[in-house]
């Protein structure tokens, strides 16, 4: 009798672990893309992407997503990164994230994308600080502290390059955004860079100046909205329904009446700031108000210039992966079938079908 | 009797079995990668193993094209620096102050509830005042991972101090001890193991918080590249760091394990935790 019940214990727990594995096994994490109904888009908080906050709150997106018969998803998340790591792992069908990121994280790894809406650009939303100097020329052997590997990296490298030195004239201190405010309050910090809010923050406290910012290289740092290539193939409603509630709801976020200032207040207390601080961090953001300016902005031959700057910015930094053999290993596309890099591994796409459309008032 | 309690596996079965979980675990990991990587060549979130072992031999064996360093033992043993300095410091602290609060009354009653309420403070929680106090340098980091063990290990040494028996201080002081003897020659080598107890047990938060601050502002460290490289999604590198900090942890606590079995034989009788 003892014996069977031990032996039973011994023929479940093994009977579990065996359902365990072949469960494991079974539960495929990929989904081919094919039509489909519902959809998730994953945003994260910054100026430029506000207004998807906004949209939600205000039935806009589920109104266009009603009107072309499908449901749309927008889920926040607290880390940047992690959103964009998550998109790319399959877990979202967009997601808001600059052009240099779309790059080297979903591009560079093998998830086709396309930039369905251009948003801004930084218009000196990001900066580089000094302590006690006033002249970019006195970073020079410094110790900066930013977030490595991201667009302040990369505008450090722009400003270097601007005057003629290269970033082994600094020495690079790799600084958690979430604690760069308080790492600047520290004394043997002495030169940041980095973005809004962060950057006016820092920019409060005393013998502090802003010795160059992305104004100085405008429509390089771009906040796009980034969906799944093969999912907008099989999907053209998912990618009208985000387009045509998109320029919605920058119509009403730039009206001067009520309504327009209610939007941008509800946009302010979602980004943790008043509505004073938010249209001070927008004056230093290029929002593309409507998509016929989107449109031009893509179709410009500048973007084609910026993307190859942000290519060897990539490439030299070992973000397009150990496979990559130049600067021109992921193929980027451009409207009109221009392409830059490699055709045959073509990862990111900048479309302006679905911006022209809303631009000629065909959603 | 037979029953699942009195049940001890053979020498060959316990090995079987301790390694059942980690094959398992490797099985499913190969089975989703493949997966991934048959949907998508690109996949880095599940690399294959053979570009996990590429990424090994990048960092451990190629020096790195931008610093000419090998960055994997770069990493390690500024990790390790950092980590033995602060379980150094937090060990003698610990030790220290938890004779004193443990065996003198008169500093228990002024001091206890004092390190009480600090070794409750979340240490993330103060890290701005940290930075401001202690720079963004090598200081800070190591005093993150005292501040954070340190008061644990205080207090644990408290407990242990005074779990001992009455009869014993009473025997050595009238065989003529002063407070001082006492302390030296009756609780310190009673507290000594208990200490090397105490750090095992500290030593997975302390990895905790040295990632976190190698995490928050450093130029080199396995936390550091953990979290730089996640930037990218750099599995291939990301998961190697994770078991040879995993590996190394292990190995601490197998040699301070050791070193108490050695040391203090009297200590470690009948137990084997």
């Amino acid at each position: 009798m003892m014996r069977s019940v031990a032996r039973l214990t011994r023929r479940t727990v093994l009977l579990a672990v065996l359902c365990a594995v072949v469960s494991l096994a079974l539960s495929s994490p990929l989904a081919a893309a094919e039509a489909k109904q519902k959809f998730k888009i994953a945003w994260t908080i910054y100026v430029g992407w506000m207004p998807w906050d906004y949209g939600e709150n205000a039935g806009i997106i589920k109104k266009w997503a009603d009107k072309y018969g499908i449901e749309i998803e927008v889920v926040q998340l607290n880390d940047y990164v992690e959103s964009i790591n998550q998109y790319t792992a399959g877990g979202f069908d967009g997601c808001v994230m600059t052009n240099m990121d779309a790059l080297t994280i979903p591009a560079a790894g093998g998830v086709d994308s396309t930039a369905l809406i251009v948003g801004d650009f930084s218009n000196g939303n990001d900066g580089i600080i000094l302590k006690d100097k006033a002249d970019l020329a006195a970073i020079k052997g410094q110790s900066v502290n930013l977030v490595e590997l991201s667009v302040s990296h990369y505008l450090l490298a722009r400003a270097l390059e601007g005057m003629g030195a290269s970033e082994k004239d600094v020495k690079v201190v790799n600084t958690s955004d979430a604690d760069i405010v308080s790492a600047a309050a520290s004394a043997d910090v002495s030169a940041i860079v980095t973005w809004n809010p962060q950057l006016s923050e820092i920019m409060k406290t005393p013998k502090t100046h802003k010795v160059f910012d992305s104004g100085k290289i405008p429509g390089e740092i771009i906040d796009l909205m980034v969906v799944n290539s093969a999912t907008l193939a099989a999907n053209p409603a998912f990618g009208k329904a985000l387009v045509g509630a998109w320029y919605e709801i920058l119509a009403v976020m730039k009206q001067q009446d009520e309504a327009g200032k209610t939007a941008r207040t509800a946009m302010a207390k979602a980004s943790g700031t008043d509505l004073a601080g938010f249209e001070s961090q927008l004056s230093t953001t290029r929002m593309f108000w409507t998509a016929a300016e989107a449109v031009t902005f893509v179709q410009s031959p500048d973007l084609q210039k910026t993307m190859a700057h942000v290519s060897k910015f990539s490439f030299d930094h070992g973000l397009l992966g150990e496979g990559a053999s130049s600067a021109d290993f992921i193929g980027v596309a451009f409207p009109g079938g221009v392409v830059a890099g490699d055709k045959t591994n073509l990862k990111l796409r900048y479309d302006d079908t679905y911006m022209k459309m809303a631009a000629d008032h065909k959603l | 009797m037979k029953r699942l309690i009195n049940l001890r596996p053979q020498r060959a079965t316990a090995i079987t079995l301790a390694l059942l979980p980690f094959v398992l675990v490797l099985l499913a990991y190969v089975s989703f990668s493949s997966e991934r990587l048959a949907a998508n060549p690109n996949d880095k979130l599940l690399p294959a193993v053979t570009s996990i072992g590429a990424a090994i031999e990048r960092m451990a064996l190629v020096p790195s094209k931008r610093s000419g360093e090998l960055l994997w033992w770069v990493d390690t043993a500024a990790s390790l620096r950092r980590l033995t300095t602060a379980v150094a410091i937090s060990a003698a602290i610990g030790l220290v102050v938890g004779i004193t609060l443990g065996a003198l009354p008169l500093f228990s009653a002024g001091l206890s509830p004092f390190v009480a309420s600090v070794s409750m403070i979340p240490p993330m929680a103060v890290l701005p005042i940290l930075f401001i106090v202690f720079g963004l340098g090598e200081l800070s980091k190591v005093v993150l991972i005292v501040f954070g063990i340190a008061p644990v290990i205080a207090r644990d040494i408290q407990g242990r101090v005074r779990e001992i028996p009455r009869e014993l201080i009473v025997k050595a002081q009238t065989l003529g001890a002063s407070t001082w003897l006492v302390i030296l020659r009756v609780v310190l080598p009673l507290a000594l193991p208990r200490l090397i107890d105490a750090v095992r047990l500290s030593l997975g938060a302390a990895w905790l918080f040295l990632i976190a601050a190698e995490a928050i502002a450093a130029t080199d460290g396995l936390g550091y590249r953990i979290f730089l490289v996640r930037r990218y999604l750099a599995m291939d590198v990301i998961l190697p760091y994770v078991l040879w900090i995993t590996l190394l942890a292990y190995t601490m606590d197998r040699v301070l394990r050791f070193v108490s079995r050695k040391a203090f034989p009297w200590h470690n009788m009948g137990a084997s935790v």
